[in-house]
């Protein structure tokens, strides 16, 4: 967050939005609407861009975001509407129509070939011809990539493979490849999910950059911080129909999150903090792991939700794993409930603690198995002593979960990977119920969750705490931390560098302790 | 986010699970299968002939149902066939040697589990793709067959020993029996264990079982023991009803093992397939090579119809996955 108060001196959002300098839009869309069969994705959505502005889209999960983003780019096909270009009306058939209209669109899930480097990326399809036919004109492909870089100001060689590169790099790589197509209307969907402090300050510059240069940008966020920083106007989705428009100067967040969710929600994190911990249910001494942290020491009780806080990189997913014996440990000592951990994931599990991973889909869901499976799967051992599976047994135990969670699914047999990420989420924490877990590491709880559902998701741990369980809980959302947690560490380059009582737990002691000071 | 909205895109609907359907459509196809091959030859639907079809799936399953274990996990093993070839030649030896065919038949399991241990080793201890570990098996163990046997035929087995592949009982191949036995109890252990359960898991997602504490190298080890030792079974019929053993024996089978899995709906993907599914493909392709016999086709086009029938069922499955 305080990259982003950092940079609002010279991004004033009060004055009027270039919206009001031009006749015309750069992009408009009228009328649009898309049916599945038995949803109605968009209704009668119209939405205008004008250059050089910032508008902002948003809707919980499911709202027709993506739909729309998708009939933007010409991915999908609406059944009914408009497409005008600067007042001229145009069709958007096919991905290459919205290509040639100057529309580019960075989905979360990148489109970068992972061996290829970034030169050949940016200019994937375009390469130069060498006046040998059929060769590439090297030279000039690294020159004019280097040029790409240079106008992103991305500090990296343009012969670089890109699976070297980390994420928020990749992602600036994407955005180059657009730029790069002369793309006029960038879209962005939750481009700084993955994206520590640092990297998103410099997402936003270049973001400014490309406003001063007349391109249009579609931003989609769940970060409230984010929409009032940057948006020059804001578009509201609620269940594929535009509910609302707003600028920035006249709307408060809870009213955005009231248009949103179509009633109000308590922007509050729930939270009953009890007086006195209990027993000691995690111990870390002198703790380092194979995957560079070091020297960690960190207690968690029971009853107690403790923060593992710094910037992305500084190494809390690495400390979560290693208690949880997902990588090695090279030295140092762990104990669960006042006995030593030893092993992997397997006897971690077995000692009752539980992992939920930042990414849910890759490393916390079987995404092609049921919501009973996924339920099921940690607490096998635990819901069958004798070995033996009984599918009926799992379904009960499945339905139990699904009521006590509130997780919303038509069916225990439904695949999990229609479920929203909210209720995906949700399945995960179950899974750890139905184990039996008493000590919880959430990594990242509420990512990609909508606004919602994270109240919820809060909720729960919550009551788990009050169950008697332990939590450790890594944010980067320092709200949340400040929020919810009894205590919290601070970690900065693989090592904890402070603690900060309940009482001193403040956005700004752990942005002042977390950041690097050379 | 672009799951989470085309979710709310789909219908939603009670109905059958797609395992369920995919399962239905294949004993229909069979059903279908018989029906034609009745009409279309009088020599088809005769008590003979069936048990004849029946005693040819069940070599084919016996390496098929370990596979599928295999294949549900994400991998494959490619070496079940050369498998067969080696504990064949040894379980021969042991039985003109020690003329204990008892002893011969555990020679012939334990070398089959040996192989498959070190499969598993292989691919869960130090991480060498399955591909690649159990094609490098294939060679290692053609090469040590070739060389115990040096072109060599070992024949001529007790008849007690014989009639393990060639035996009937109440009428019906002793083969048979051992199939049946081998679904049964190879559909408790996927569907009715958690040992089962957590193979699945493993297929639809290493990464996420692994952080949901399921001991996935122990699985993985036991998957590959558990194929490798049906090769070993296998290896025990084969030589029973050839009643000779050569280095070559089981070098034909592996294809075709893997072709009645994935016949049988299994994924290459891993966390999708049954080992009745895998019963049911034995037959198909059994019984379509069979009905070419019947109709006297030319053996020539065997392989290009079983690589047509392969295809097909995948690509069926693939239909019916994007329309649900």
């Amino acid at each position: 967050m305080s990259a982003l108060m950092a940079i609002k001196p010279d991004f004033d959002t009060t004055s009027p939005p270039p919206a009001t300098a031009e006749a015309t839009p750069l992009f408009e869309l009228r009328g649009i609407s898309k049916t599945f069969p038995g949803v109605k994705a968009l209704d009668d959505v119209s939405f205008a861009l004008w250059p050089g502005e910032v508008h902002m889209l948003l809707g919980e999960n499911g709202a027709g975001k993506s739909s729309l983003m998708k009939v933007l780019c010409g991915a999908y096909q609406a059944d009914a509407g408009e497409y005008f270009h600067e007042g001229e009306k145009v069709e958007i058939r096919t991905p290459a129509d919205a290509r040639k209209l100057g529309i580019a669109v960075i989905f979360q899930e990148f489109s970068l070939v992972p061996y290829l480097d970034v030169a050949q990326n940016i200019f994937l399809g375009r390469e130069f011809p060498s006046r040998i036919p059929g060769l590439v004109d090297r030279k000039r492909l690294y020159r004019e990539a280097q040029a790409v870089l240079d106008l992103i100001g991305l500090d990296i060689d343009p012969r670089t493979k890109v699976h070297a590169l980390g994420v928020a790099q990749q992602q600036m790589v994407e955005i180059g490849k657009a730029l790069s197509q002369n793309a006029r209307i960038l879209v962005m969907d939750e481009p700084t999910a993955a994206l520590s402090d640092r990297e998103t300050e410099r997402l936003f510059e270049v973001m400014r950059q490309l406003q001063a240069k007349g391109v249009a940008i579609v931003y989609i966020s769940h970060r409230m911080a984010e929409v009032f920083a940057l948006g020059d106007r804001i578009t509201v989705l609620r269940d594929g129909k535009l509910v609302g428009r707003a600028r920035p100067g006249q709307t408060t967040p809870d009213e955005l999150v009231r248009m949103m969710v179509g009633r109000t929600v308590d922007m509050s994190y729930p939270r009953n903090f009890a007086e006195t911990p209990g027993e000691i249910a995690l111990e870390v001494r002198g703790l380092s792991s194979k995957n560079g942290i070091r020297d960690i020491d960190l207690t968690v009780r029971a009853g107690e939700i403790v923060g593992l806080c710094g910037l992305v990189g500084s190494g809390r997913s690495e400390v979560a794993r290693a208690i949880f014996g997902a990588d090695e440990v090279t030295a140092g000592e762990i104990s669960i409930f006042g006995k030593p951990r030893r092993g992997g994931p397997d006897a971690a599990t077995m000692a009752g603690v539980g992992l939920i991973p930042e990414s849910r889909k890759t490393e916390g869901l079987a995404l092609i198995r049921t919501v009973a499976d996924n339920l099921a799967v940690a607490g096998l051992p635990k819901l069958f002593p004798n070995k033996l599976f009984s599918p009926t047994q799992a379904r009960r135990s499945a339905e139990e979960l699904i009521k006590r969670l509130r997780i919303a699914t038509p069916s225990p047999n439904q695949s999990v990977a229609l479920l929203s990420g909210g209720n995906q989420q949700k399945v995960v924490i179950g899974k750890w119920l139905a184990a039996g877990t008493r000590l919880f590491i959430f990594d990242e709880p509420t990512r990609g969750i909508d606004v919602g559902a994270k109240a919820e998701i809060f909720a729960l741990i919550d009551q788990l705490v009050a169950d008697g369980a332990a939590v450790l809980m890594i944010s980067s959302e320092q709200a949340e931390i400040v929020h919810v947690c009894d205590r919290a560490y601070v970690m900065r380059g693989k090592r904890i560098v402070g603690e900060l009582s309940r009482s001193e737990l403040s956005e700004e002691n752990i942005v002042r302790m977390g950041m690097h000071h050379d | 986010m672009s799951i989470a909205s085309d979710a709310a895109t789909r219908p939603i609907g009670l109905h059958l699970s797609r395992e369920t359907q995919q399962l239905a459509y294949r004993l229909l196809a069979v059903a279908l299968l018989c029906l034609a091959l009745s009409i279309a030859t009088e020599a088809f639907f005769t008590a003979n002939n069936i048990l004849n079809v029946l005693r040819q799936a069940s070599l084919l399953f016996f390496l098929a149902s370990g596979l599928t274990l295999v294949i549900l996990t994400g991998g494959l093993d490619l070496s079940v066939g050369a498998n067969i070839g080696l504990s064949a030649c040894f379980a021969a030896t042991v039985i003109k040697a020690t003329g204990s065919p008892a002893l011969g038949t555990l020679t012939g399991l334990a070398t089959g589990l040996a192989i498959g241990i070190c499969n598993g080793l292989m691919v869960a201890k130090l991480r060498i793709p399955s591909f690649i570990a159990t094609y490098g098996m294939l060679w290692v163990l053609h090469g040590i067959t070739y060389y115990y046997m040096a072109g060599e035929t070992i024949h001529g087995f007790p008849p007690g020993f014989r009639q393990i592949g060639s035996g009937y009982f109440l009428g019906v191949p002793i083969p048979v029996y051992l199939m049946l036995a081998f679904l049964l109890a190879g559909t408790i252990f996927a569907q009715r264990t958690i040992w089962g359960q957590q193979i699945y898991a493993i297929g639809a997602n290493p990464v996420a079982a692994r952080l949901t504490g399921i001991p996935v190298d122990r699985r993985l080890i036991l998957v590959y023991a558990f194929s490798g030792a049906m090769a070993g079974v296998a290896s025990i019929v084969f030589l029973a009803r050839l009643n000779s053993a050569e280095g070559d024996i089981g070098e034909a089978m592996t294809l075709p093992a893997i072709a009645a899995a994935l016949i049988g709906g299994a994924s290459l993907f891993g966390g999708v397939g049954s080992v009745f599914g895998t019963f049911i493909g034995a037959l198909i392709l059994t019984l379509v090579l069979n009905g070419m016999n019947l109709l006297a086709v030319n053996a020539n086009w065997q392989p290009l119809v079983t690589g047509l029938i392969v295809i097909l069922a995948v690509w069926f499955d693939m239909v019916g996955r994007r329309r649900t």
